[in-house]
Order: C-alpha cells, then sequence, then structure tokens
C-alpha cells in the first residue's frame, strides 16, 4: 500500500459526509437524509490496516458530529466498533463476495445509528425517535448495502488507475536461453 | 519455545487491544470536554467543510443562471403582468396598513402602551442540513460577521422555523421547531389560548406537523385556527405564524387539549430564510 489510498480514502469520506447533509429534495420525498460513511468505514475495514480504519473512523464520526447537532465526540465509539469488529473478522469475511459487501453494509448502516442514539439517551438531551426511527434505519440500511458494492467498485478503478500496477509474469527466463556457439 | 506464529498473533492482538485502549479514551475525554471547548473544537473541524459549501453555493447559482436561460419569452412575459398585478395589490395593502400602523400608534400613546418593536430582517442561504435522523437542524451562512446571536428567530415568508443554537464567524446552527432544544411559546389567534409546541414524536422532518399542548383545556380549539408566536418566553416576537391546528383533542381526563398542529413553514424545502435581528 502506497499513500495513494489512505488519501483517496479520507477524501471520499470527506466529500461522502458533505454529501449527507445536501440533496434535500430526497430528503423531503424520503423524509431521512441518507448517509454515505457506513458503506465506506465497510471498504476501510476490509481493505486497510487497523492504524487506517481507526484513523478514519474517528475523522469520519468527528467530521458528522460538528456538521450535526450532536455533542462532539458522540459517533466515535459506535462508528468505531463497527470497523474494528469487521476489521478483526476479516479473515471470515467473503470480502470478495457483493452479497457479503451488500449485508455489512446493510447492518453498519443500522447498528451504528442504533448505538448512537443509546449513547445520546445516556447523555442529558433525548434525540427524537418512534416508529419512523425503524423506516428511517431499513431506509439507510438498504441505500449503503447497495453503496457498499458500489464503493468496492469505485475504488477498484481509482487504484486501477492511479496506483502501481503488478508486474505481469513472463515465462520467457533469460538464464534459460539457448546460447549457440561455433559448434 | 514459541513459534514465529504465535509471537506474530500476540502483536497483532496487543496491537488490536491499544488501539480499542486508545479510542475509548479519545471518546470519554471529548465527551467530558466543558461546552465552551467543545463548540471551539466543533467549529474547527466543521471549518474543513467550508471551501465545499463555497463550491455548493456556487454551483447552486450557476444552475439558477442557467435554468433562467432556459425560459422563453411569453413565460417572461405572463409573469411580469402576474408580477405587476401582485404589485398592485400589495401597494393597496400597503397603503391601508400604514394608515392602520399611525393609527395604532395614536391610539397606543393615547392609553400610554409602549409602541411595538419593529422587526428588522436579514436574508440568509440554508447550506447545509442535519445528517443524522434524530436531530431537526439545518445550517445557514449567517455568522457572528453578519450579526448572528444565539436564540435569534429564524422565518420563511410563511412563518416561523427555528432559532439559532450555535453560532460560528461564517455560519450558525438552526434549531428547527419539534427539536428537543426549539420549544416555542404560542397562541390560537382565533380563541386566544396560550400553550407551547412541544419536541416533535417523529423524527421525520418531511410529516410537517408538531405537537402543540395548552396550558388547560380549550374546547374551543379546532381543526383550521391559526397558531402565533405569543411572545412569552423572550425568545420569539409576538405574532410570527407558526401553523394551522389539523385536529386536537382533550387529555387527561380534560385537564389540557392537544393538536397536532401543520407548520406554516415547509421545513424540507428550506433555501431562504429570513433572521431577525435587534
Amino acid at each position: 500500500m502506497n499513500w495513494l489510498t489512505p488519501l483517496l480514502l479520507f477524501v471520499v469520506t470527506w466529500l461522502a459526509v458533505f454529501a449527507s447533509t445536501q440533496f434535500a429534495p430526497v430528503t423531503g420525498v424520503l423524509g431521512v437524509p441518507l448517509t454515505f460513511v457506513p458503506a465506506m468505514i465497510v471498504y476501510a475495514a476490509l481493505t486497510s490496516h487497523l492504524w487506517l480504519t481507526t484513523a478514519l473512523t474517528i475523522f469520519a464520526a468527528l467530521a458528522l458530529d460538528s456538521l450535526s447537532a450532536n455533542r462532539l465526540g458522540v459517533s466515535v465509539l459506535p462508528l468505531f466498533a463497527a470497523g474494528f469488529l469487521i476489521h478483526t473478522r476479516r479473515q471470515v469475511i467473503l470480502r470478495d463476495q457483493a452479497y457479503a459487501q451488500f449485508w455489512l453494509g446493510f447492518g453498519t448502516a443500522v447498528l451504528v445509528p442504533l448505538a448512537t442514539l443509546i449513547v445520546l439517551s445516556l447523555g442529558q438531551r433525548d434525540p427524537l425517535h418512534g416508529w419512523s426511527t425503524v423506516w428511517q434505519l431499513a431506509l439507510n440500511g438498504v441505500f449503503n448495502g447497495v453503496l457498499c458494492p458500489a464503493c468496492f467498485a469505485l475504488f477498484d478503478a481509482l487504484r486501477r488507475t492511479f496506483d502501481y500496477q503488478p508486474v505481469a509474469e513472463s515465462s520467457f527466463r533469460p538464464d534459460r536461453q539457448i546460447k549457440r556457439g561455433r559448434l | 519455545m514459541r513459534s514465529p506464529q504465535v509471537g506474530s498473533n500476540e502483536v497483532f492482538k496487543r496491537a488490536h487491544y491499544w488501539t480499542l485502549g486508545t479510542v475509548t479514551v479519545l471518546t470519554l475525554l471529548l465527551l467530558n470536554l466543558p461546552p465552551s471547548a467543545a463548540g471551539r473544537l466543533k467549529l474547527g473541524v466543521s471549518s474543513l467543510f467550508l471551501p465545499l459549501f463555497g463550491l455548493a453555493s456556487t454551483g447552486q447559482s450557476f444552475v439558477d443562471r442557467a435554468s433562467y436561460a432556459l425560459l422563453t419569452r411569453g413565460t417572461l412575459i405572463s409573469e411580469l403582468e402576474r408580477l405587476q398585478q401582485e404589485n398592485e395589490q400589495l401597494r393597496l395593502a400597503a397603503t391601508q396598513a400604514r394608515d392602520s400602523l399611525a393609527e395604532n400608534l395614536r391610539l397606543r400613546a393615547m392609553l400610554g402602551w409602549q409602541p411595538k418593536l419593529q422587526w428588522k430582517r436579514r436574508p440568509a442561504h440554508v447550506v447545509a442540513r442535519e445528517p443524522t435522523t434524530w436531530w431537526r437542524s439545518v445550517t445557514i451562512d449567517f455568522g457572528t460577521r453578519d450579526g448572528a446571536l444565539i436564540n435569534q428567530p429564524i422565518i420563511t415568508n410563511e412563518g416561523l422555523v427555528g432559532r439559532i443554537r450555535a453560532v460560528g464567524p461564517t455560519h450558525s446552527e438552526v434549531a428547527l421547531i419539534g427539536d428537543p432544544e426549539c420549544g416555542v411559546a404560542a397562541i390560537v389567534a382565533e380563541t386566544r389560548d396560550t400553550g407551547i409546541i412541544l419536541e416533535a414524536r417523529s423524527s421525520a422532518v418531511g410529516d410537517g406537523y408538531v405537537t402543540f399542548r395548552t396550558l388547560q383545556n380549550s374546547p374551543s380549539v379546532m381543526a383550521g385556527q391559526q397558531v402565533l408566536t405569543s411572545g412569552l418566553g423572550g425568545v420569539f416576537p409576538k405574532g410570527i405564524p407558526v401553523g394551522e391546528i389539523a385536529d386536537s383533542r382533550s387529555m387527561e381526563g380534560g385537564l389540557y387539549t392537544e393538536a397536532r398542529l401543520r407548520l406554516a413553514a415547509n421545513l424540507n424545502r428550506l433555501e431562504e430564510v429570513w433572521v431577525i435581528v435587534p
């Protein structure tokens, strides 16, 4: 891994957090702001080192909290827990399979907000929740489930475009070359 | 003798424990920061997004200008005629309002009452919405350098939107009606029953309804009546339209009345708002 993958991950996460605060017509129709961050965390946890996953989850959580009415730091532990759990179990996850990516994206998008709600409920301010929360979680879950394979495809394409390419191996070996002499 | 595999596993596990411990300590530190320090840190992190806010508003104005170029001459002429008619009606209404205001001021002076304060409004754009589902808030491009202060009311031409919750140099965070931090003292225009607007039961902004609770049982509160700010509480000036009662019911064996209020301002379609400044 070189510097490019971490840089791309941070830039895309920065854009993803910003995108979560935009698209008013979509929010108006669906009644829920769509978040892109869980899919990013799943991708980072399955493909990157632990330090990068940790740094990315902290960055994403602080960025989300700074643009929302959350107390700063509320989202850190839930997002990190998701990234950490996926990272530690990634040897037993079929990470190249689209359905595995879908369910990881779905689960992360449902469980992270739930955990954040629990952390918030322990504080002084009681967050708004009700039956509509179930709909919001389900919608964000499906959205991130679909986004997760797309995220893998996007980053694979970016890496193919910008990263060092593996050297293609050839069957030709110079030491096996037949040198013909005079006799 | 330990195998190299066992040794590397231990190092791997130790790194995990260290990371877990560090993040837990960091979270506890952040959550226990004093509010002023947390606010400054939040402002610092959110400033990372200022270039994107600028880019988004530039893109929006570009799209607007491009859409103007697509309008046909016929559409523009019909719109001009409609605006001219509306302008004439508004001029007439303004003349009548000026007469009423002068009469009101004379009567107030005769009775020795204080003159009513006029609102001063400053325009602002909504640049970001709440990314979570459990708060109701938006961010506007109106900060301390424009004269923003905490608790300044935010309105649209239709009615009340909320109040400023936190301020930064260039942007402010607005708590919308229905958020737990935006209680509003209100009055029913027709019956003069006073009450408060409670936090929304649903976390969805899209439904456009909040709950209005009167201070005593008020059977005369009915669907279709207008609700305005009452001026009590000191945050919102008196007389800002809040919404219309959709339905009402008596609660707790007739102790008080609770009504569903359809908000006058569409909180989902907020683009331009007015900040009421002193």
